[in-house]
């Protein structure tokens, strides 16, 4: 093991922990404004890609990926206004199980409107190729791409929940509904503005990492699981933690195929993610004292 | 005019008396079991509009002895468990006459025993060696089996002077039973395998694996999976700076794969049926021909690149009417008529059927491609 493959690893793992955060920060917007997951949040990142990935033939990339975020984020309003908005008593349970359905009807829906074909967006620089060298570490800029997406993400979300008045509205939603409303806050606006917001942010993360991944109906569910893991081993809700936790999974993943077989990969991080489970339920960076607090 | 009418009306009564007994006798029913949609459609479309057209060109033609084909397609979604209701389906209610497909080997293995026990003739589309290893009477299939792929791969190895090789697998069904083909022939070649890695068949990125082959420096390596990843460890080994080449399994021969690996395929090197190089074969060549005209009416028809798969049941359909034409509509003379067959010209290879090889293809069905300028060429000797 020398030094550059020592980086070479690194790097592996940096390019799983980008695709996992990137998937992560999704769960942690609507968290933030109702306390559930919602679990078609893959289902959000498949359409983004599979989205622009269709405009990209009529008009040139950076039209095609915003539009394709707008149409992701309609149907995120969408879903919210025709499916959660007139419940009148959304409990927890209920609201999880309703996202759940729905993730399976989006997807047989795209595997209607797209068949079951591999699709990809091409490399927003360079080629499949194409990587940055130094020192004999490759790196392909794809990577470096979704690092940059992530981080201009996490730092946009973080303002936004924590100084503008609409984000600390939409926190105090997920706090405490019923306190949220005698404040005057329009809970119900501010669940809709979540799902638009987090479709939106798939989507966005759905074309980045597409180059990569590549992007087909089913390919949410095993972007999810890893999102998923990701948010809860940072603790819910925080952007930055999940960044952290996400970075921290790809590498261990990434180095554990240097000491054993990749088929373990998975075993790896599940196995952290039950570990945390139980001794950390509220995440590594969670606030025991706050979680304890909510309903889930 | 009243002698116009009388023309008429003899005319009309010579052609129904003529033309009504070939009307009259029934059709021979030919049922389809295909994964047209699911995730194994890649496979189940091109075949059953292989099947289609072909049933249509057939009864445009007057049929097989002057009886027309009726073809029941029934889309399994590429479950087993649909494969199994609709094989009895077929058997028992629709009395059909043979059974084209399934699609993959997985529900070929499952209704094996239902085809065997209901004396139906099953022609697979499915690559795997066990469904006709040990030999079912009534069960034959069409694609090349997996163990000549492997052995095709490692033949050319040993060509090019590569001893210590490099495997990585998807954790499907596919991608198990061609590492341990490989494993098995390996030693026979006198090649090393010293990385042997299998990983999820829904990994999102494969860099790691990719920096574990560099370590071992490894003369090539062979991935055996679907897509993606199968693109994906072709950009992935790429981008490190690897530049051994890379194999694939015949599982990669559908240009949408090269597609999606853009610039990383070129150089890809796989074992494939000579349908993907039809118009560069020499004008020798005995398949030259049926492949061109399968290519031909096939693309002018669908509008879409032909692939291999749908040549599978080119091949199935017309070895039964072969079959049909030689021994006459009779399901146990059929089903000897195929068994005894011998060069029968498919898109798959040439196929030499006997009591004791259902396949009927020897490894020379297989020819060795590479990818060009994202395009498929015949690997130069």
């Amino acid at each position: 093991m020398n030094i550059e493959l020592f980086f070479q690893y690194a790097v592996a793992g940096l390019t799983y922990g980008a695709i996992y955060s990137i998937v992560a920060i999704g769960f942690n917007i609507i968290y933030n404004t109702t306390g559930i997951i919602n679990f078609a949040q893959g289902e959000f990142v498949m359409l983004g890609g599979m989205t622009a990935v269709t405009l990209n033939a009529f008009m040139p990339l950076p039209a095609a990926i915003i539009l394709a975020v707008i149409v992701t984020m309609i149907v995120g309003a969408l879903i919210d206004i025709l499916f959660i908005r007139w419940l009148s008593n959304p409990g927890v349970l209920r609201m999880i199980i309703i996202t759940i359905g729905l993730s399976i009807v989006i997807r047989e829906i795209a595997l209607h409107i797209w068949g079951e074909g591999v699709r990809a967006l091409p490399y927003f620089t360079g080629t499949a190729i194409s990587s940055i060298s130094v020192g004999g570490v490759f790196i392909s800029p794809q990577v470096l791409w979704v690092v940059g997406v992530c981080a201009v993400m996490v730092l946009a979300l973080n303002s936004f929940f924590g100084f503008t008045l609409l984000g600390r509205q939409m926190r105090a939603c997920s706090s405490n509904r019923n306190a949220a409303r005698l404040c005057g806050i329009n809970a119900k606006n501010m669940v809709t503005l979540s799902f638009v917001l987090s479709a939106g942010i798939g989507a966005l993360a759905g074309c980045v990492v597409s180059p990569i991944t590549y992007v087909q109906y089913d390919s949410g569910i095993g972007l999810a699981i890893k999102g998923f893991t990701v948010a809860i081993l940072g603790g819910l809700g925080n952007s930055m933690a999940a960044v952290a936790a996400g970075l921290l999974l790809g590498t261990l993943e990434s180095f554990s195929v240097w000491v054993m077989p990749a088929a373990y990969q998975d075993v790896i991080s599940i196995s952290i993610l039950l570990l945390i489970l139980f001794v950390r339920p509220s995440g590594l960076f969670g606030s025991r004292e706050v979680f304890s607090l909510k309903e889930f | 005019m009243k002698i116009t009418r009388l023309v008429v009306a003899a005319l009309f009564l010579v052609i129904t008396l003529t033309v009504s007994p070939s009307f009259a006798r029934e059709a021979i029913k030919v049922g389809a079991i295909l994964s047209v949609t699911g995730p194994a459609s890649f496979l189940g479309s091109p075949e059953a509009k292989t099947l289609r057209m072909l049933t249509g060109e057939v009864n445009a033609k007057g049929g097989v002895d002057g009886r027309k084909i009726e073809l029941i397609i029934k889309d399994s979604g590429g479950s087993p468990e649909k494969a199994i209701s609709f094989a009895k389906q077929l058997i028992e209610e629709d009395h059909v006459f043979a059974i084209i497909g399934p699609s993959t080997s997985g529900e070929t293995m499952k209704i094996k025993n239902i085809a065997e026990e209901g004396k139906t003739i099953l022609l697979s589309c499915a690559a795997a060696q066990a469904i006709v290893n040990p030999v079912a009477k009534y069960v034959f299939k069409t694609p090349q089996k997996d163990s000549y792929a492997a052995e095709k791969i490692l033949m050319q190895m040993k060509k090019m002077g590569i001893r210590k090789i490099g495997v990585v697998s998807g954790n499907t069904g596919f991608g198990k039973g061609g590492k341990a083909q490989l494993e098995k022939f390996a030693p026979k070649y006198g090649i090393d395998i010293v990385v042997n890695e299998v990983y999820d068949k829904n990994a999102t990125d494969l860099t790691a694996i990719a920096t574990k082959l560099k370590a071992a420096h490894v003369q090539a390596v062979v991935n055996w999976s679907i897509v993606p990843a199968q693109s994906i460890i072709a950009k992935n080994m790429r981008q490190i700076g690897m530049t051994v080449p890379l194999f694939q399994s015949h599982g990669f021969g559908n240009i949408k794969y090269v597609k999606a690996a853009g610039a990383a395929a070129d150089g890809i090197i796989f074992p494939a049926g000579r349908l993907l190089v039809a118009n560069k074969l020499p004008d020798g060549n005995p398949q030259k021909a049926v492949l061109m005209k399968y290519k031909k009416d096939y693309e002018s028809r669908y509008h879409e690149e032909v692939s291999t798969f749908g040549g599978h049941a080119y091949d199935a359909f017309n070895i039964l009417v072969r079959a049909i034409r030689e021994a006459g509509p009779d399901e146990s003379k059929v089903r000897d008529a195929i068994e005894h067959m011998k060069g029968f010209v498919g898109t798959g290879g040439i196929f030499n059927f006997s009591p004791t090889d259902h396949n009927g293809l020897g490894i020379d069905a297989f020819e060795m491609l590479t990818v060009k300028n994202g395009k498929f060429a015949v690997l130069g000797r």
